[in-house]
C-alpha cells in the first residue's frame, strides 16, 4: 500500500506545460483523415440520386429539374456513405468540422 | 429503525447514465433497492423493420456511444455469418484492432468516472488525459472519435497505412507508461482502496447465478471472456481472461485496469501478424436465416440475435447487452451499504442504460 502514489503524478504535471490547449483562443486542428464535413462541388454532378437514396439519414434530397443538392447538417452523421457512393465524385469528405448550426435552414449546393 | 426512501437518480451528479433506483434506508445503511429504468427508450430494434441492413450498421453502432465500435462488429459479424460471407483476413485483423482501441477508451472513460465517482478528481483528469491519446489514434485511422463507422458487412471502409502503423505503435509506447501511471495510482493509493475494498462483494456463486458478465464476472473469480469463443481475430491470438477473486468494488477496478494492458498487448500481437492484403468483400443480396452472435464488449458479453427473410429489411432485431446483465447483480450487492457507497458500487457495473434500453 502507498501513501503517495499521486504526488510523483501531480509533482510531475505540475512543472510541465498543460495537457490542455487554450480553446478558443487556439482551436484545434483537424486530424487527418478525420471525417469534419461534406462537400459539395457542382461540376461532375448529374442529380442521379444515388447520394440522396443512399444516405441513411435522409438528410440529402436533390432537385433535378432546378438542378439543386440540399442538405440538412442537422441530420448529417458524416459517415461518409453518400461520398462512397457518388458515382462521379462529386462529394468529397472535409477534415475541417462544419460551424455550429443555429436554425434548420437546407443549405444549397 | 424508522424506514426512509431515497430517490437516487436518473438525474444524479455521480451518475452518468440515467438509472432511478428508490434506496429504502435505515439511518445510513441502505435496506433495499428498488429500480426503474425506461428513461432513454429509443425503440432501436423496431428500426431494424423498416431500414436497408446495410444501412442499420450505422444504427448498430449508435446502440453505444461508448461501446460503438464493438456493437457494429457484432452485427455485422451477424449479418455475414447468415449470408456466409469471408471476410478478408486483414479487415479482421483491423477489427480486432479498433475493437481493442475502443476497449481501452472505454476503460479509462470508466476509470475516470470511477475516480471522480469517489472525489479524487485530478485522478479523474489524468484518466481522461491519456483516453485522449487513444481518440486521436482513433479518429486519424477512422475518421471519428467515439463513433467510428469504419466496419461494414464485408469488411472495413479504412486502411491502416505502414506510416501510420509505426505511428501507432510509438504512440502506444507513450500510453502504456502514462496507463502505468495511472493505473499505479487505482492500485495502491491508500485513499483508492480506503473507498473501494470489501465495498459491494459479490461471491463467485453470487456472480454465476446471477449471470453477471465482463469485468463483474471476473472480478469474482469466474474465467470468463467472449473472446475466448475465437471471433474475429482472437482464433490466432490467445486471450487469457483476467481475474480477481475479491469480487468487491475494488477488485473491479483492478480488473479494468489489468484489461488496459492486455488490450494494448493485443493490438501489438496483430499489428505483428497482419499482412497486406484487401480490406472488404463485396456483399450482394438479401439475407435470409437466423443467428445469434456474441462478442466481448469493454463491459461485458453482448448477444445479438438477427431474423431475417430474404427482403432488405430485418425480420427481428434483439440486442441483449452486458449492462442488462449486470443489472440484478447491481440490485443484489445494494442491500446492507451505506448511503454514501451507492454511486461507487453502481458505477463498478461501469452502466450504460442507453445500451439497456436500445
Amino acid at each position: 500500500m502507498a501513501f503517495f502514489e499521486m504526488t510523483k503524478l501531480a509533482l510531475k504535471w505540475a512543472l510541465t506545460k498543460p495537457a490542455t490547449s487554450p480553446y478558443p483562443f487556439k482551436p484545434r486542428k483537424p486530424l487527418a483523415g478525420s471525417r469534419g464535413r461534406l462537400v459539395f462541388t457542382k461540376d461532375n454532378c448529374v442529380y442521379c440520386n444515388v447520394c440522396a437514396k443512399k444516405c441513411p439519414t435522409g438528410a440529402l434530397v436533390l432537385n433535378r429539374k432546378e438542378k439543386k443538392w440540399i442538405i440538412d447538417r442537422l441530420r448529417c452523421i458524416t459517415c461518409g456513405y453518400c461520398v462512397e457512393a457518388c458515382p462521379k465524385d462529386s462529394l468529397e469528405m472535409v477534415t475541417d468540422h462544419e460551424s455550429p448550426v443555429v436554425t434548420r435552414d437546407r443549405e444549397t449546393g | 429503525m424508522a424506514r426512509t426512501v431515497i430517490p437516487f437518480g436518473p438525474q444524479h451528479p455521480v451518475l452518468p447514465e440515467p438509472v432511478h433506483l428508490d434506496l429504502v434506508v435505515e439511518d445510513e445503511k441502505v435496506v433495499e433497492a428498488r429500480p426503474s429504468i425506461g428513461f432513454i427508450h429509443r425503440g432501436l430494434e423496431k428500426l431494424a423493420e423498416t431500414k436497408d441492413y446495410v444501412e442499420f450498421t450505422y444504427v448498430a453502432e449508435r446502440i453505444c456511444g461508448i461501446c460503438s465500435f464493438i456493437h457494429g462488429q457484432t452485427y455485422c459479424q451477424a449479418v455475414e455469418t447468415i449470408m456466409n460471407v469471408t471476410v478478408p483476413p486483414r479487415a479482421i485483423y483491423l477489427r480486432t484492432i479498433w475493437g481493442e482501441f475502443s476497449r481501452i477508451h472505454s476503460h479509462l472513460l470508466w476509470l475516470g468516472l470511477m475516480a471522480d465517482g469517489m472525489g479524487f478528481e485530478s485522478l479523474f483528469m489524468h484518466s481522461w488525459r491519456v483516453r485522449e491519446r487513444i481518440l486521436n489514434i482513433i479518429e486519424s485511422t477512422t475518421g471519428g472519435r467515439v463513433i467510428f463507422g469504419s466496419c461494414k458487412i464485408g469488411g472495413v471502409r479504412r486502411d491502416i497505412d505502414p506510416d501510420m502503423t509505426k505511428h501507432i505503435l510509438k504512440e502506444l509506447d507513450g500510453i502504456e507508461k502514462d496507463m502505468r501511471e495511472i493505473t499505479g495510482v487505482f492500485l495502491d493509493d491508500n485513499s483508492v482502496k480506503s473507498r473501494l475494498c470489501g465495498v459491494g462483494v459479490l461471491t463467485k456463486e453470487q456472480a454465476y447465478d446471477l449471470g453477471c458478465v465482463g469485468p463483474m464476472l471476473r472480478a469474482s473469480g469466474v474465467a470468463q471472456d467472449m473472446r475466448q469463443l475465437g471471433y474475429a481475430a482472437f482464433n490466432e491470438i490467445q486471450v487469457q481472461p483476467i481475474t480477481r477473486t475479491e469480487g468487491d468494488s475494488y477488485a473491479r477496478c483492478a480488473v479494468r485496469c489489468l484489461e488496459l494492458f492486455q488490450s494494448v498487448d493485443i493490438i501489438r500481437q496483430v499489428f505483428g501478424k497482419m499482412q497486406p492484403g484487401d480490406i472488404e468483400v463485396k456483399v450482394t443480396g438479401n439475407p435470409t436465416g437466423e443467428t445469434i452472435t456474441r462478442t466481448e464488449q469493454p463491459r461485458g458479453e453482448v448477444v445479438y440475435h438477427l431474423k431475417a427473410n430474404g427482403t432488405k429489411n430485418l425480420q427481428r432485431f434483439r440486442v441483449r447487452t452486458p449492462t442488462f446483465a449486470n443489472l440484478p447483480a447491481m440490485l443484489q450487492v445494494l442491500p446492507g451499504c451505506d448511503l454514501a457507497d451507492v454511486p461507487v458500487i453502481v458505477l463498478t457495473i461501469d452502466p450504460c442504460i442507453s445500451c439497456t434500453e436500445r
